[in-house]
């Protein structure tokens, strides 16, 4: 990483950049600094991916059908276990 | 949020306990509010306590449910004060609070410099390193750990995120920050390794 003040204002805007809100004005100042500082376009890149890995693989997990039967019991609604509640 | 503005309700008829728009109010959040629980407490049988209690403590509350925040907003705010006495319990030396001071004195994280991204999927995505990412994000503080489940697994906005948990906006940021920073530093150690054995 390059020791530049920059590097650190970069990490502390890292966050609103990966999830697009930043101003514009931001946006372009960190879109030049990644251009020419390579660590910090590195860790941009593997942010946005270890993002996108926790959402992809956690994403997947739906409630068991087991426990959805329990939790329907415990909450006295038995009668709707079977039926089909959204379209 | 628009998971639920698809999936309306009638406040009126959950409010008079009528239990086929409670069975359907049930059923449009299980699988997000188990989820959510499964990441905090990593143990199924905990995981459906939460659930479990979730709803019972919701359908008891519902009569007097005000509607300030979306029902999707509020029924996560039940559950993670549920994961979190859950986690009080386990863990009683351990002071657990998602209010509370925010500073923090260590600098954020980062000594990884690996560009792992070019890792082909089923090597970032292989049972291994779903392991590997299970344990990173326990080995979160809890209170850094709740707030990344709800907006980057469960994608609830900042305001969203803050209205669920009592924070404010800012709290919410800068958790979100250095939970990202911590699981990319973890991640990156591992990956990085896979990257050199590629190499090789």
């Amino acid at each position: 990483m390059k020791e530049d003040i920059n590097c650190g204002a970069f990490l502390e805007s890292i966050s609103d950049y990966v999830d697009g809100i930043s101003g514009d004005a931001l946006c372009k100042e960190i879109e030049r600094h990644m251009a020419d500082c390579e660590d910090c376009r590195v860790v941009v890149d593997t942010l946005k991916k270890t993002i996108y890995l926790y959402h992809e693989t956690s994403v997947k997990t739906t409630i068991p059908i087991d426990v959805r039967e329990r939790l329907f019991h415990r909450l006295d609604l038995d009668d709707f276990i079977k039926k089909e509640t959204l379209p | 949020m628009s998971e639920e503005s698809l999936q309306e309700f009638s406040l009126q008829l959950l409010r008079s306990g009528n239990r086929a728009e409670i069975a359907r109010l049930v059923d449009a959040h299980s699988t997000k509010i188990y989820r959510l629980a499964l990441k905090m407490l990593a143990n199924p049988q905990d995981a459906e306590d939460v659930l479990q209690n979730t709803f019972l403590k919701a359908m008891q509350a519902l009569p007097s449910f005000e509607g300030r925040s979306s029902l999707s907003t509020w029924l996560y705010r039940i559950a993670a004060n549920e994961a979190l006495m859950t986690i009080r319990r386990q863990k009683p030396e351990v002071e657990i609070t998602l209010q509370g001071n925010d500073e923090y004195d260590e600098e954020l994280p980062l000594t990884q410099f690996a560009d792992w991204c070019c890792l082909p999927e089923a090597e970032l995505m292989s049972s291994e390193a779903k392991r590997h990412l299970d344990k990173a994000i326990h080995q979160l503080p809890e209170k850094l750990r709740m707030v990344f489940i709800l907006r980057d697994i469960e994608g609830l906005s900042i305001y969203e995120t803050s209205e669920a948990l009592d924070l404010t906006e800012t709290a919410v940021k800068t958790r979100l920050l250095r939970a990202r920073l911590k699981l990319r530093e973890s991640l990156s150690v591992y990956y990085g390794e896979r990257l050199d054995t590629e190499k090789i």
